[in-house]
């Protein structure tokens, strides 16, 4: 008889978790697939404005980048706590913008130059005096679609 | 002798491996933010012929160092922007040639002839900060887009921002060249004449 009736330990089993990779290799394929590696190291500190009457940027490919605000802590010290100006991964001063605008354009097909946009991605505690130069510049190299980039809520996230 | 199954590869550490890229991973990633207000600058020209434009036409909005508003001489809250701004571009105060017949605003003959004269003025200040300037660019793009979004709903049935997003979807069925025309119809309507002043 004792041969059919194993003893049961009191112990609970152990859970199994051989499906554990699985979940981890969903959430890991999530991620690359999110993942847009940076191609600019911001040295700025750059929190966006808030707004609600977005439009997406439609094509990656024809998008300028030019960053403003204020230098983020560990440049501080050199750079003071004046709003500046990053293009590509370096400060940049207001006559720098004419030059990298064309070298921009010097890098896309041709056909393509005339859809360009340059997205200002400007901190929301920069003044718009140093904004306004950058769209003064703009204007000079006639590059004039400009888009500034916010993120999407509403506009009381604006006030501090 | 006896045949021998291929002994198992242990597949214990995979999970580690994946935890590893997962952080690697979960650390660069930074979802970009690619969407924005989408603005055209004016281009220089270099004989600029003077325009007269009456002054009941201007919608002037000045923003000052301190991020306050003054709209229309009057000092405002940021709040009340967009709904002053729709009454001034809806108010369709002309006569004559200038009468605009699907307006809705109250025909005041001191605002705005039509939508197609009203201009909205924007001047800020060197000092004032960019979250201002955004917040007033949004109330005013908010106010076009509102007077749009009416005007498509009574005429087409849908709203202009759906009408929009049809446009640009590969997958919608239907005829585009058509909701072209109605899209352009709407723009014609309601233009956005929104001009900024240089310092």
């Amino acid at each position: 008889m004792s041969k059919f009736n194993k003893k049961k330990s009191g112990e609970l089993p152990a859970v199994n978790t051989a499906s554990l990779p699985d979940i981890v290799f969903m959430l890991l394929f999530f991620f690359m697939v999110a993942t847009v590696m940076r191609d600019n190291t911001l040295m700025i500190e750059n929190s966006l404005p808030s707004a609600d009457q977005v439009e997406k940027l439609a094509k990656k490919d024809l998008v300028m980048y030019i960053y403003a605000g204020k230098p983020s802590g560990r440049y501080q010290k050199k750079y003071g706590t004046e709003s500046r100006i990053q293009l590509n991964d370096k400060f940049a001063d207001i006559r720098d913008i004419a030059p990298f605008i064309a070298a921009e354009r010097a890098a896309k097909r041709e056909e393509l130059i005339p859809y360009l946009i340059t997205a200002l991605k400007v901190d929301k505690g920069a003044n718009m005096g140093l904004v306004g130069d950058i769209k003064q510049e703009l204007r000079k190299v006639n590059a004039l679609k400009i888009n500034y980039t916010t993120r999407e809520g509403d506009i009381s996230k604006n006030k501090n | 002798m006896a045949k021998r199954a291929a002994p198992e590869v242990n597949a214990g550490s995979m999970a580690d491996i994946a935890f590893l890229l997962l952080i690697f991973f979960l650390v660069t990633t930074t979802i970009e933010v690619d969407s924005g207000i989408n603005r055209k600058l004016p281009p220089i020209e270099e004989d600029q012929e003077d325009v007269i434009i009456k002054q009941k036409n201007i919608f002037t909005v000045l923003i000052n160092g301190k991020n306050q508003l003054l709209v229309e001489d009057d000092v405002m809250e940021l709040k009340d922007l967009r709904k002053a701004a729709v009454e001034f571009l809806d108010n369709g105060g002309g006569t004559g040639e200038d009468a605009c017949d699907y307006c809705n605003g109250k025909g005041n003959p001191k605002s705005s002839d039509n939508p197609d004269k009203a201009i909205i003025s924007l001047k800020n200040d060197r000092e004032t900060t960019y979250a201002t300037y955004i917040s007033v660019q949004n109330e005013l793009v908010a106010a076009y887009n509102e007077l749009r979004d009416k005007r498509a709903q009574i005429l087409y049935g849908s709203s202009f921002k759906e009408m929009e997003m049809n446009y640009k979807d590969v997958k919608w069925i239907g005829n585009k060249t058509k909701l072209k025309e109605k899209i352009d119809k709407i723009k014609l309507e309601y233009p956005q004449k929104l001009s900024e002043v240089q310092q």
